[in-house]
């Protein structure tokens, strides 16, 4: 995919606010000294009186985003996924959460992608963690396309919404023109016969790429992308597993809790189906190279191939 | 103060005392300490200070009050219940299944502006709330509550630097200095002092006020309108079970409802103060 286009969803998440902002006048951000980093400095240039940094102080800085939705403003809460879901989770839970009140998390920097400052600021937890909450609702967008039409839905949805972006850049592959986002549906990508890989965030490239590959070698495989994982589509997952009877997950995030967790939930209280998950595998990540660090974890294309062709052989 | 108001605030705290112990004896578990010790600062407040609507509870331009120390519900409960805006008939059914009043406050309860009780979180939603007045042009005053050992959570202190950061002076915190906290006397267990030098290296106006004196009262909070361009706090000295003797400055009520034996004294010793105020 050399010649694909490649941004990093934090950078569609620092435009598509910045974009935003215009039609939306009710739309502030807040971030904890990390502007320039999950990219609200682009909305903050822009706006600076709808802009306030909260300073190193994530735990204060979802307090102030649930003041700021108590008196009907829109408040976009930025920080990594590591503090936001991780040292924040209470304030996220009882601040937010239980008043349900209508703030919108960005995350960004989630997952091993983090790349070179290692395993404490790669979060692989938080979309457990999110998961836990009720009527905490969690994106994990694919790509720009995706993650900007992310940002917009997040702000007509009346709630509080947790989103994840990432510091690689990733492959842009939805086509703007005809792409449109449908909180809590699944996109199927691909259709195939012989085994479903359900793919989210970064890892959706990846499972695609994946597909050709197996389709060289007689393999058909179904692709579906995972953006909403709260709430998830269960109808698209039953019958991915209904036409195929083999699930693959695919996911930037710890095995335990995130995507493979959820639709490894809907599968067995409705269409008990053979499974494979790929993702972290209950271990802590550490310093590299983003690129690196994905091959190594099996977070790639050839791992996923690997994987669903033993899973189609043993079927 | 105006001696019939300042009258009238001690009859009403009387009958929110008796409120707070209502609630918390068919609750059979709670907080009367705390919430005694607050009984006068929440009826100044609600009587005397803030711009609400008990008709209107979700008017926009109405004055906040986040309790921080949530679990001093009873109070905040048995004020909206005096002022109207739910029956009194719900306090017996505090904390009870099925029950409007939960535990601690819960913004889905008419007047209550904010679910609280995880202590130390309950500033920041204010400095949110004050935040958005200032960015919107709003004249409405955002008021929070937070016990004396609650400021040994950090959050406070992030929440204290960003409100004077941001000069939030359409914020006023409330420290209630009781004292006590559970496991015993606040210098004891992880002292908070010196707390008015603290919130004035935090860049706050500090003032010193008395709980149970309503000109006390009046006073700071007259003085706090006077401040600009800095938040304010008052670090009110109260008396942990104030009015009811055997509760007073004794921690064990922090956290433990009375049996009927001493709810029926605590009720007489409430009622004998209401009926000598009423004449």
């Amino acid at each position: 995919m050399a010649d694909v286009k490649k941004i990093a969803t934090r950078e569609s998440y620092g435009n598509a606010l910045a974009e935003l902002g215009d039609k939306y006048e009710n739309l502030y951000v807040l971030d904890a000294d990390l502007a320039a980093a999950t990219k609200t400095g682009i909305f903050k240039k822009k706006f600076p009186d709808r802009f306030f940094d909260c300073g190193i102080a994530e735990s204060n800085m979802m307090g102030v985003a649930a003041g700021l939705a108590a008196t009907g403003k829109i408040p976009f809460a930025s920080t990594f996924a590591m503090f936001a879901a991780g040292r924040a989770f209470e304030q996220v839970r009882n601040s937010i959460g239980y008043p349900h009140l209508n703030v919108k998390i960005g995350a960004t920097h989630a997952g091993i992608s983090v790349g070179e400052d290692g395993a404490t600021h790669q979060c692989n937890e938080d979309i457990a963690l999110m998961r836990t909450i009720p009527g905490m609702t969690i994106i994990n967008p694919a790509d720009d396309v995706e993650a900007r039409a992310a940002v917009e839905a997040a702000i007509l949805h009346n709630g509080p919404v947790y989103m994840r972006f990432g510091r690689l850049a990733a492959p842009v592959f939805n086509d703007p023109a005809t792409y449109k986002f449908e909180l809590g549906k699944g996109i199927q990508l691909r259709d195939g016969k012989d085994i479903a890989i359900i793919a989210t965030g970064l890892m959706v490239s990846e499972a695609i790429e994946a597909a050709k590959a197996l389709s060289a070698e007689g393999i058909d495989a179904m692709v579906i992308n995972i953006h909403t994982i709260k709430p998830i589509d269960k109808d698209i997952i039953i019958n991915a597993a209904k036409k195929t009877g083999l699930i693959l997950t695919v996911e930037e995030h710890s095995v335990i809790g995130g995507l493979g967790s959820a639709v490894a939930d809907v599968l067995a209280e409705n269409y008990p189906a053979k499974m494979v998950k790929i993702g972290v595998n209950d271990e802590f990540g550490h310093s590299g190279p983003a690129v690196d660090l994905l091959k190594e974890f099996g977070l790639c294309a050839e791992n996923i191939v690997n994987k669903a062709r033993d899973a189609v052989k043993a079927k | 103060m105006d001696a019939t108001l300042k009258k009238q605030l001690e009859i009403t705290a009387c009958k929110v005392r008796l409120g707070i112990l209502e609630g918390v004896f068919n609750a059979k578990s709670g907080h009367p300490g705390g919430s005694l010790s607050i009984a006068d600062l929440m009826t100044y407040l609600y009587f005397a200070k803030m711009n609400v609507y008990p008709d209107k509870p979700d008017e926009p331009q109405r004055d906040r009050l986040v309790l921080s120390k949530g679990h001093t519900a009873p109070a905040l409960y048995s004020v909206l219940a005096e002022k109207g805006y739910f029956s009194k008939d719900e306090l017996k059914s505090l904390r009870h299944i099925g029950a409007l009043l939960q535990g601690h406050p819960c913004i889905h309860i008419p007047g209550v502006d904010m679910s609280s009780g995880s202590l130390g979180q309950g500033i920041s939603v204010a400095c949110g709330m004050a935040l958005s007045a200032k960015v919107s042009n709003d004249t409405y005053k955002v008021y929070t509550v937070l016990g004396d050992g609650e400021i040994e959570e950090g959050q406070v202190w992030e929440a204290a630097m960003f409100a004077a950061h941001y000069k939030l002076d359409n914020l006023v915190a409330v420290v209630d200095n009781n004292g006590l906290q559970i496991d015993g006397k606040i210098e004891d267990v992880m002292s908070p002092y010196p707390i008015v030098d603290k919130f004035k290296a935090f860049g706050w106006h500090v003032i010193e006020a008395d709980a149970h004196d309503f000109d006390s009262l009046e006073a700071a909070f007259n003085e706090a309108e006077t401040v600009a361009y800095q938040p304010v706090v008052i670090v009110m000295k109260s008396v942990k079970g104030k009015g009811v003797s055997f509760m007073e400055n004794n921690v064990s009520w922090h956290g433990s409802a009375p049996n009927a034996e001493q709810y029926a004294q605590a009720v007489a010793e409430v009622s004998a103060r209401l009926e000598e105020l009423e004449g």
